[in-house]
């Protein structure tokens, strides 16, 4: 995190040392929204509340007190955590106009920082599926569909904007967290991960997308999909703000009774490693597959090469179970689904139809017209494994299996190795029209191969943007760590980003005006990227 | 709505009956301590033959019954199981709601201390092993007082289990012969309260008050009949009822219906059935005829619940972060059973009167108060206050708390009737009503003249 530690760059410095006030830096986020809403990246704009929290934030800077670094600092949350007051929908008819009367708690700690709250981002409707294709608002758009380096690429009209039909998907579900925060409209954002859905879009956006412990960042108020699975995610443009924002949001919550006690020092600072010859990195064999692209493979390859040339071990390692991982993640999945939906039922919040004749009846309609069709095929699975007949044979059987998955890591881990270093995507993003040919349950078995099997076994893990495809989108690469290895896992991270210095996103054509900010690039990250 | 039951299945070989309300066990209007109407037939072993005081019994072939009572008694506590809302009563609809308790998305279930704690203090008091892993379970199904669409309950593996509860019966033609029989408790389990419905006929709706739901207990009785050695029958339920009265009349009915179905050729069906009370009979539920298939999950919410004792507890561990069953079990007061034991020994009475003692509340602590403070007896003491007084209370419809007549004043009236101040007969004599002299200071005036009955 940003403190006496580091040197006087980024825009928390700035903030500091008054070169940006809190309400001009949010102002030019709320101007970029503006300009990017073709993007459809954000449900909701929650300018008048972003504007008077920039207004307090002045004032502590003024006084000279602030909060802490990510006071003033603009973040967006993904419309299925739980915010009091502001609209969350999780991109669903059900829960179109809810409005919670409290906040999860991670927001909660997020504005205890002082952070500005732009807007709730948008997604796959409750956070089912891999593209943020399937929400009632709509898709979101991948900037990197309007880079100059995707563009030059194709020779097209770099001052074109939307309208085109050919746009890239952003990957999801937090597909709209990643869009806020890779246009620039904000500094860091919520997501959520449940087999994929933080670090998945992250790779597609060239964004950092990291994944917790399961048990060290609270749950609670986060409108669960997976409870056994699902964690905040966190997405930024460099890695030591994404370990800024784990600082402030690890640590045991009373409310959400599956957090662990003190397990990590705070706040979070990393380290800068001096070098990697004490590390042992892992490939797992198993992650090699046809489907993976060769551009993908390719980087991969390198990438395990860099570490090596730099002194660190690198060593094939198997995990023997993963083909059977992601039915066994399909039926637990699906279970927990069919039991976590049965609340939506319009009677206590949410859509209720205008039917009522019976509350059966009555039931029935709002749950037809308030779930998409993907929702209402995950209840049906659901509830199909978990009938009497069946509980043994799937449920029960996949719950072994999804041990059977967990050890696997444990004895990779067990073995030597310190961090696993696999692909995070099959490929690039693709475009829209090419993602829809195939159906939601099809693209979320194909895309979340290389990023479930971290949420059956619990893990930390983090894609980190590597390199641009030749196609000049982003590709990105996954960190897997051993369980509350968080920090560890984050340095190893932070060490490789320096070594393969990503691009940032042209942009600036688009922006127009904007482009002040972002050619700023000092101003880019909340703390210095290195 | 989430208030916290405690959930434990009682499997009988016999109708047993707990006598949780002593007076209405022995019947108002019958102080003198005959079986009351409630407690019909004998009590045997399943192989002997049950029948009621009210129709001969059919057939030629013996039968027995097996009962099994699922009981939801709500844990005394000032918060909800899993969530902090309070729990009051006759608290105005839906005042004690948390968003928890309304199934707001994103809220999570805490686990309450104290009913953690009141869970194994009743296993404890019924001889039950205590799990010190137990987990807790989704049953799913959908109704208006059940926000979630779930309850979270425990069916896999339940707090307490294999437990047992001595109680008497008063049989045989002996008065006062009591015969001690012990039930199996099956397990106790915690678990969440729905909320409470009320059916608005006029306007077609059904009102929902999350507060909690209604009565303290609540009891369903599991029946079936078989031939003596053969397997047990098929068993039918009989829901919600919440008075120990239906509860037995229940019972009887639907073991007879199933003795007649059963010796007509029919058969019995595996149903839910309800207690008509005012035709004394058990219905079947017809929209309740397709067994429902709860989906029983893990509770992903809620790790297993780890207790620990003696010998578990880990060094340097905080006490506020965890329960010891050797404390609760310290902790806990004298149980029933031990105090019977202790008043058939010390004070020489028949098991019946030990249990009649504690049947009644406050009665026990009266007649020790009695006991205290006069010269008389105990066989004198244990008479006069288990028939004469507790026959006035009864006619006067009077809890021992509500008593004009103290203790001291008892004890004086036994004092002169042990001093032969007054004549036994004289001392019979005396009407229920007449208690009320007891009120003030006696003296040997009041007793030279025969006295009138009062009404």
């Amino acid at each position: 995190a940003i403190g006496q530690h580091t040197r006087e760059h980024g825009v928390s410095a700035a903030l500091k040392q008054g070169q940006i006030t809190p309400t001009e830096l949010c102002q030019k986020c709320l101007s970029l929204i503006k300009k990017t809403k073709f993007l459809n990246a954000y449900i909701t704009v929650s300018e008048e509340v972003a504007l008077k929290q920039a207004e307090e934030s002045e004032k502590r800077y003024k006084n000279g007190q602030p909060l802490g670094d990510l006071d003033g600092i603009p973040i967006a949350v993904k419309d299925n955590f739980s915010t009091s007051g502001i609209e969350t929908t999780c991109a669903s008819n059900m829960l179109k106009g809810y409005v919670p009367p409290y906040n999860a708690t991670v927001v909660q700690k997020l504005l205890d920082q002082g952070a500005l709250l732009m807007g709730k981002t948008n997604l796959d409707e409750f956070a089912m599926g891999s593209g943020s294709t399937d929400g009632v608002f709509g898709p979101v758009k991948n900037p990197w569909s309007y880079s100059k380096q995707y563009r030059e690429k194709r020779k097209q009209n770099p001052h074109s904007k939307s309208g085109d039909s050919d746009w890239l998907i952003t990957g999801g579900s937090s597909g709209g967290s990643a869009a806020a925060v890779s246009a620039f409209t904000c500094y860091a954002a919520l997501g959520s991960d449940t087999g994929g859905s933080t670090r998945n879009p992250a790779a597609h956006c060239g964004l950092v997308g990291f994944k917790p412990s399961y048990g060290l960042v609270s749950r609670h108020g986060l409108i669960p999909l997976v409870n056994s699975m699902d964690v905040p995610g966190i997405l930024t443009r460099c890695v030591d703000d994404a370990a800024m924002v784990l600082g402030v949001l690890a640590g045991h919550d009373p409310k959400d009774s599956t957090t662990v006690h003190d397990p990590i020092n705070k706040p979070l600072v990393l380290s800068s490693l001096a070098d990697v010859s004490k590390l042992c990195i892992g490939i797992p064999k198993e992650y090699l597959v046809p489907e993976l692209s060769s551009e993908i493979q390719s980087l991969w390859s390198r990438a395990a090469d860099l570490f090596e040339s730099e002194g660190a071990k690198v060593i094939e390692v198997s995990l023997p179970h993963t083909s059977y991982s992601i039915v066994c993640y399909h039926v637990l999945c699906t279970s927990e689904v069919a039991s976590n939906m049965a609340r939506f039922d319009g009677l206590q919040y949410g859509h209720r139809c205008d039917i009522d004749v019976s509350t059966e009846a009555m039931y029935a309609a709002t749950r037809r017209e308030g779930f998409n069709d993907v929702v209402r095929g995950r209840i049906l699975s659901g509830n199909f494994f978990l009938l009497k007949e069946n509980y043994e044979n799937y449920f029960v059987k996949a719950q072994k299996v999804r041990r059977l998955i967990a050890d696997d890591f444990v004895n990779a881990f067990n073995s030597g190795v310190d961090v696993l270093l696999t692909p995070t995507t099959l490929s690039e993003a693709v475009p829209y029209l090419e993602f829809i040919k195939e159906d939601n349950r099809t693209r979320s078995a194909q895309d979340d191969i290389f990023t479930q099997p971290v949420n059956m076994a619990g893990l930390p893990a983090v894609s980190i943007p590597v390199a641009l495809s030749n196609q000049g989108l982003p590709i990105g690469l996954q960190f897997i760590g051993r369980a509350f290895y968080d920090q560890q896992l984050l340095t190893v991270a932070k060490w490789f980003e320096k070594q393969v210095q990503f691009p940032v996103i042209q942009l600036q054509e688009l922006m127009d005006d904007c482009s002040a900010i972002l050619e700023n690039e000092k101003l880019a990250s909340v703390s210095l990227k290195q | 709505m989430a208030a916290p039951v405690l959930r434990r299945g009682c499997r009988g070989r016999l109708w047993a009956l707990a006598c949780v309300d002593g007076g209405s066990c022995h019947g108002r209007g019958a102080p003198t301590g005959s079986p009351s109407n409630r407690i019909r037939g004998q009590s045997s072993v399943a192989q002997q033959p049950l029948h009621t005081a009210q129709k001969p019994r059919k057939g030629e072939h013996n039968w027995a019954a097996v009962v099994g009572l699922e009981i939801h008694a709500q844990i005394s506590s000032n918060s909800k199981l899993f969530s902090g809302s309070q729990v009051r009563f006759s608290a105005p609809p839906n005042s004690l709601v948390s968003f928890f308790d309304a199934s707001l998305p994103g809220t999570l279930p805490v686990l309450n201390r104290r009913c953690v704690e009141a869970a194994v203090m009743t296993g404890l008091a019924l001889n039950c092993h205590i799990n010190k892993k137990s987990l807790f379970d989704r049953k799913h199904y959908f109704y208006a007082d059940l926000p979630a669409g779930y309850q979270i309950t425990q069916q896999r593996l339940p707090i307490a289990v294999n437990g047992s509860l001595t109680y008497g019966v008063s049989a045989g033609k002996e008065r006062g012969q009591v015969i001690p029989k012990t039930v199996r408790v099956k397990q106790i389990q915690l678990e969440q309260d729905s909320g409470k419905s009320l059916h608005d006929d006029l306007r077609s709706q059904t009102l929902i008050d999350l507060n909690r739901a209604e009565g303290q207990l609540r009891v369903d009785a599991n029946i079936s009949v078989h031939h003596p050695g053969e397997p047990l029958g098929v068993r039918t339920e009989v829901k919600n009822l919440n008075s120990i009265r239906f509860l037995a009349k229940a019972i009887d009915y639907e073991i007879q219906r199933q003795i007649n179905e059963l010796e007509n050729g029919g058969e019995i069906l595996n149903e839910t059935r309800s207690f008509h009370e005012k035709l004394g009979c058990t219905v079947s539920m017809r929209d309740k005829e397709a067994k429902q298939d709860y989906r029983f999950m893990p509770e992903p919410n809620l790790p297993p619940l780890l207790l620990y004792d003696a010998t578990s507890l880990p060094i340097g561990t905080d006490p506020r972060q965890v329960i010891d069953i050797d404390h609760i079990r310290e902790t806990l007061p004298e149980l029933p059973s031990v105090t019977r034991e202790r008043l058939v020994q010390q004070y020489g009475m028949l098991p019946e009167h030990s249990f009649t003692l504690l049947n009644e509340v406050g009665l026990l602590e009266f007649f020790q108060n009695v006991i205290k403070e006069t010269r008389a007896e105990p066989k004198k003491v244990t008479s006069w206050v288990l028939n004469i007084f507790l026959g006035y209370l009864k006619q006067e419809n009077l809890a021992v708390s509500e008593s004009p007549v103290t203790p001291s004043a008892l004890a004086e009236l036994l004092d002169l009737l042990d001093s032969r101040t007054i004549s036994s007969a004289a001392a019979k004599q005396v009407c229920p009503y007449s208690l009320q002299f007891l009120t003030v200071p006696l003296s040997q005036e009041m007793f030279s003249v025969t006295p009138q009955c009062h009404h």
